[in-house]
């Protein structure tokens, strides 16, 4: 296509966006925003299938019929989530299984928050409470998300999302209501989760390289540090409420702003997970991995059988 | 042995059957073989204990000695028990869960299809909710066993070998003893050999549309609803109990 | 290995009796049968249907988007189609 026709398109495109006209599969759209919703949103989707490892952990341990339940049911809306953001990632020329391999091969990423170890029961609840908060800060606005089947996908998380966060403050509250014992089991797993949680919205906006491109596209809406603000915000006064410390000296409210002061994020700590030398980071892909390879036999087993059928049925017409 | 003590009894042994078998399936969270399949088999597991939940209820208020569901999930011992060994087995691979489900499901419709007649009522509501769940797991095991079976030479030799390993575990199901007479005579539950045949026969037509076949030996074990198990089901149970036992009495 | 993997399957529920089936969203099976029985799981774990259709994603024929403006702006013109087009006389009921 020659350039002046490419530069009407792009400026069609970004008219649509600016009047907040969402963007369809088969609409025209440049590279660039295809790749970037590309990356985004399978890392989104790989972010929730490692995301059920953490806590499919704990489902054989619950410690009631109740929990038990409610913990299968929130891991399997994970799973569900991955499924239609697949389905988002497909409508974009992509294939799922790729993206996956991709995943596999440590070329794709997710979230790190993952890459933690759940060690007590309290950590269902921690998790729960603040990775899935801090989720849930994050996709709100995605639903409103320039690309359809995107903000589409988002609504439907969020709308089953919202159980998520409660349960697990359920699960923090009746520890933190509970025994000593109890108490300090909760105590312990918010200062495991709490730093872990404020990394999940990614690098301060001055070192986060897509942040304005994405902004401009409509495909974030807030930047990194902003949503963070908001958990921080958010997430304070509930620790307080149930009589819970935030390991965090330097967290004070600030009267002029409005808002909470909080200390600096161990960004070393942060780069070195994202790398993939976090403490479970080659436990989780291998564990996708085995679960792939263990299924080819069962996946290639449908498809010969879809294909035997489909032979017996053409020769019996 | 009155009636309640028989009806106590009864209850546990289903209870312990649904819990086991849902303990089993929510091993496979996270690591199904395709994400679709974990979602399904998520489901069935949640059906189960969720299946066991009502049970347990129903067997505590019956027993009447301020034990409540959690107490008879969580606190007994391993000879406590009463699931039948089929469910306490391990899932080994893919194919091995859906025969261990296919042998169980074909039962549990037969069952649940006459429990819903009880004259126990309560039992008769919890079996018309049951019914709905379990004509959909049978649906999932048989497309399942018949798409293994009869796939690839692999996919055929690996369930084949499960439906010869799970087989000697099947007439267990069909195990009676004072417990059921009490409340088969009650009209509380059915006689359950009347369909041994029709079970046999299920399961045969499934088999055979997979291109598997029943082994002709005819060796079968029983045990657990004397509470006599597998080795296996000690280690299930290390990790059910572990909050419990670690923490006696605290709620969560 | 073989990389064949399960085609993709577009799927439409019917929330309940009376409506549209709607496009919610796509999954991966084998067969049509299995590719209901995902969509069962996948999509209706909160009762939201009551019935279920499933078509192969290759087998959806799409209009072009670029031909948006022939296909469906000629529509807008034709005002009098809607019924708020006509006018009434004042204490007219019922129509």
């Amino acid at each position: 296509m020659e350039k002046n026709k490419i530069d009407a398109l792009n400026k069609a495109f970004q008219d649509k966006i600016d009047n907040e006209i969402k963007i369809e599969p088969k609409d025209y759209m440049p590279d660039a925003y295809r790749k970037t919703l590309i990356r985004q949103i399978s890392q989104h989707a790989h972010s929730e299938i490692v995301g059920q490892l953490p806590e499919a952990n704990w489902v054989t341990r619950a410690p009631n019929l109740r929990r038990k339940a409610v913990l299968l049911a929130k891991i399997q809306d994970e799973a569900g989530h991955g499924l239609y953001l697949y389905s988002a990632v497909e409508t974009l020329g992509a294939d799922r299984e790729q993206t996956i391999d991709d995943l596999h091969e440590g070329i794709a990423k997710y979230s790190s928050i993952f890459n933690y170890p759940t060690l007590t029961w309290a950590d269902m609840g921690t998790v729960g409470w603040l990775v899935d908060g801090a989720a849930i800060m994050n996709q709100v606005p995605l639903c409103r998300c320039s690309y359809g089947p995107y903000a589409r996908a988002m609504v439907r998380v969020c709308k089953e999302e919202s159980f998520h966060q409660r349960q697990g403050f359920e699960v923090v509250t009746q520890l933190a209501k509970g025994t000593p014992e109890q108490k300090a089991m909760a105590q312990d797993s918010l200062n495991r989760w709490w730093w872990p949680a404020l990394m999940m919205f990614g690098p301060n906006d001055a070192d986060s390289t897509h942040t304005a491109q994405s902004m401009e596209w409509k495909i974030k809406r807030h930047t990194n540090d902003e949503l963070r603000q908001m958990f921080v915000d958010a997430t304070v006064p509930q620790a307080e409420l149930i009589g819970l410390t935030i390991p965090d000296k330097d967290l004070k409210f600030n009267e002029e702003t409005g808002h909470y002061d909080f200390g600096e994020i161990d960004w070393d700590e942060f780069w070195q997970v994202v790398k993939g030398y976090g403490p479970c980071n080659e436990e989780r892909v291998a564990a996708r991995k085995k679960a792939k390879e263990d299924g080819l036999w069962v996946r290639e087993a449908a498809n010969a059988y879809a294909e035997k059928r489909a032979a017996r049925n053409k020769k019996a017409s | 042995m009155t009636k309640q003590e028989a009806l106590f009894e009864y209850l546990l042994r289903k209870a312990d059957d649904s819990l086991i078998l849902g303990h089993r399936l929510s091993e496979w969270c996270g690591h199904g073989p395709i994400l679709e399949e974990d979602i399904a088999i998520t489901n069935i597991a949640l059906d189960l204990i969720g299946q066991a939940t009502e049970l347990y209820k129903y067997a505590a208020e019956v027993e009447d000695k301020g034990r409540d569901e959690d107490d008879l999930a969580f606190l007994r011992i391993e000879r406590e028990y009463k699931n039948v060994l089929l469910v306490e087995q391990t899932n080994g691979d893919f194919g091995k869960t859906m025969i261990r489900q296919l042998f169980f499901d074909h039962f549990e419709h037969l069952l649940y299809e006459e429990l819903m007649n009880s004259k126990d009522e309560r039992i008769a509501a919890i079996a018309t909710k049951t019914i709905k769940e379990i004509k959909y797991h049978i649906k999932h095991s048989s497309e399942w066993t018949i798409r293994l079976g009869d796939g690839t030479e692999e996919s055929h030799n690996r369930v084949q070998k499960s439906v010869r390993d799970l087989s000697r575990f099947t007439k267990e199901l069909f195990y009676q003893d004072e417990v059921d007479q009490i409340l088969i005579a009650e009209g509380i539950i059915p006689d359950v050999s009347k369909f041994k045949v029709e079970y046999d026969k299920n399961i045969k037509a499934i088999l055979d549309e997979a291109t598997l076949e029943l082994p002709n030996e005819k060796w079968q074990l029983d045990g657990g609803r004397k509470g006599v198990h597998s080795e296996h089901l000690g280690y299930l149970l290390t990790e059910l109990q572990y909050m419990q036992r670690t923490y006696p009495g605290m709620k969560w | 290995m073989n990389k064949k993997e399960w085609p993709l399957w577009e799927v439409f529920i019917r929330s309940k009796q009376g409506l549209s089936h709607k496009h919610v969203g796509s999954l991966r099976a084998p067969d049509a049968e299995m590719a209901v029985n995902n969509a069962r799981d996948v999509y209706t774990r909160r009762s939201e249907g009551i019935s279920i259709w499933v078509v192969e994603s290759a087998n959806v024929v799409a209009s072009d988007p670029s031909e948006a403006g022939p296909l469906y702006e000629p529509a807008n013109s034709k005002a009098y189609r809607h019924p708020t087009f006509y006018e009434v006389p004042e204490g007219i009921k019922h129509m």
